[in-house]
């Protein structure tokens, strides 16, 4: 199990497409952090809204790299699914296409070793993107825009975070992405043991994220209460609850605090059995599959 | 002799009302020649800003004030989000221009002090600043409370208290109150986490007054404040 594993992990790095994820990345991450410097006071000024009426405030020692990082994983809400789709979609179906699997599942290992190596193999690319994103989206932002408090804005109110309160946030929040993304990698997995070519699986997860991120987000009752607590990308901003700092009945925060604790170790837990429901699943069919490519 | 008889009534009349006015327009003067001993100063303190929309923690400020006009206030860690007319906090700055009209409002009282209520009405029909009522501790020759109303910034009240720096008319605690208007932006753009806690927010939305409570530890008192500080 454990040569199979390095054995996949050796061929999801051996994939240009791979390395092409991470440029993507750095690329959109850098133009962000770039359009941050150079307008980030005007983005500010939409987000504080009436706030700009009534309070005085230096918009720079906001605008700092802390704030700079949760904008950027704001903004990268569907970006990364696609990113992750496009390596853990194509981990099954791409050797079927270049008729490798009929190969590999002749050899004396169970076909469930063969799909749980392939699983976390794409969950040490998931992790090494997660990694990289925090590295450029919160490292470099701390770097080229300062540290300071960080200012969480949401519907109907603002949450300032003292600095040092922040960071374990952020270890927290991308440990939680990393569920999230293993969710979209299990989903993907498992369309790709249905298929026999690459693009079907990638389309069809990405397009699968968009469409229940779309209706999470809806603000229609019938998609709220009936469908809404069974979608995975219900679960998947469960990350921003670690920057939700609860506060007193004078609106004062409470350092170290977190509003709602139990709101994110459900959707964990959510996110988790997904996570388990696909990859049984793949491994089901996978042992059933009648490999003819 | 008619004529005369009710010019000299509408004097005798007349007189208590133009005496108090006369009255007033010395409190004035006396409270503006105590806070005018004071040309600068840099006071720390802690302040806690209590808005329904805004969660913060309580920060560590620096206040810094200039004659005529120049104030600041400055979080020393972190950013802090300041109320805007909360510059006024230095009564010094509603008493500088001595372009106002005096009138005796009679008297109130706060906290067991019994104060005297007096409103100042600005001369220069362009100023921001529309009505002011001050509520003065004759005693302490001190401003205890004061209302005002303005063009731009809406309206907003203070509450001081005195300790140490009395001499100075400099107070140890002040609470600004001021009108907070709806905070909302929209789900597509925050993309808010739904942890079944927005109706707590949701009811709180209802109270529409802000409160910025600053207590002060220290005041340093006429030792030069530098300009670059105000920028």
């Amino acid at each position: 199990m454990w040569k199979l594993f390095q054995i996949e992990v050796y061929k999801i790095f051996r994939k240009p497409r791979t390395y092409l994820a991470f440029a993507i990345i750095t690329g959109f991450i850098f133009l962000i952090q770039l359009g941050l410097l150079v307008n980030g006071k005007e983005f500010l000024g939409f987000m504080l809204g009436t706030v700009n009426d009534m309070m005085e405030f230096n918009a720079k020692d906001i605008l700092n790299g802390y704030w700079v990082c949760f904008a950027i994983l704001n903004l990268l809400l569907i970006h990364v699914p696609i990113l992750v789709a496009l390596v853990a979609g194509d981990i099954v179906s791409g050797e079927a296409a270049m008729g490798t699997l009929r190969l590999m599942a002749i050899k004396p290992v169970s076909r469930a070793a063969i799909i749980l190596a392939k699983f976390f193999a794409s969950a040490v690319y998931v992790f090494l993107l997660l990694l990289w994103i925090a590295f450029i989206s919160l490292f470099v932002s701390l770097l080229v825009f300062g540290s300071n408090n960080l200012m969480v804005a949401k519907v109907d109110d603002l949450r300032i975070i003292e600095t040092g309160d922040i960071l374990w946030r952020y270890c927290c929040a991308f440990g939680f992405a990393f569920i999230a993304m293993m969710v979209v990698a299990a989903l993907a997995l498992l369309l790709s043991t249905v298929s026999k070519n690459s693009i079907g699986p990638i389309v069809a997860t990405v397009g699968i994220v968009i469409l229940c991120t779309l209706i999470s987000e809806m603000e229609i009752p019938l998609y709220q209460k009936y469908i809404r607590p069974y979608l995975f990308t219900s679960y998947m901003l469960g990350w921003k609850g670690f920057f939700y700092i609860n506060y007193n009945e004078d609106n004062e925060t409470i350092r170290g605090s977190i509003e709602n604790l139990p709101a994110i170790l459900k959707s964990i837990g959510a996110l988790l059995a997904y996570i388990v429901l696909f990859v049984t699943a793949s491994v089901m069919i996978f042992k059933r599959k009648d490999i003819l490519s | 002799m008619k004529t005369k008889i009710i010019a000299l009534l509408s004097a005798i009349l007349l007189l208590p009302v133009l005496l108090a006015a006369q009255d007033v327009k010395q409190l004035v003067e006396k409270v503006k020649a105590k806070l005018d001993k004071v040309s600068d100063y840099q006071a720390s303190g802690k302040m806690k800003t209590n808005v329904t929309f805004l969660k913060v923690p309580i920060a560590n400020i620096t206040m810094y004030y200039k004659k005529p006009n120049k104030m600041k206030i400055k979080s020393e860690k972190g950013f802090s989000f300041i109320p805007k007319g909360a510059v006024n906090i230095n009564m010094s700055n509603s008493l500088s221009s001595g372009k106002y009209s005096v009138l005796d409002a009679g008297t109130d009282n706060i906290n067991g002090t019994v104060v005297k209520v007096v409103k100042l009405l600005p001369e220069d029909d362009n100023a921001d600043v529309v009505l002011s009522t001050l509520y003065i501790d004759e005693t302490n020759l001190v401003i205890r409370k004061a209302k005002t109303t303005t063009r731009e910034n809406g309206s907003y009240e203070l509450e001081m208290s005195y300790g140490k720096y009395t001499e100075f008319g400099l107070p140890d605690k002040i609470v600004f109150s001021f009108n907070t208007k709806d905070y909302k932006l929209p789900k597509g753009v925050t993309f808010d986490f739904d942890d079944g806690t927005a109706k707590k927010t949701e009811d709180k939305a209802k109270n529409k007054k802000g409160r910025a409570e600053i207590s002060i530890s220290s005041y340093t008192v006429n030792k030069g404040v530098d300009d670059t500080v105000f920028q």
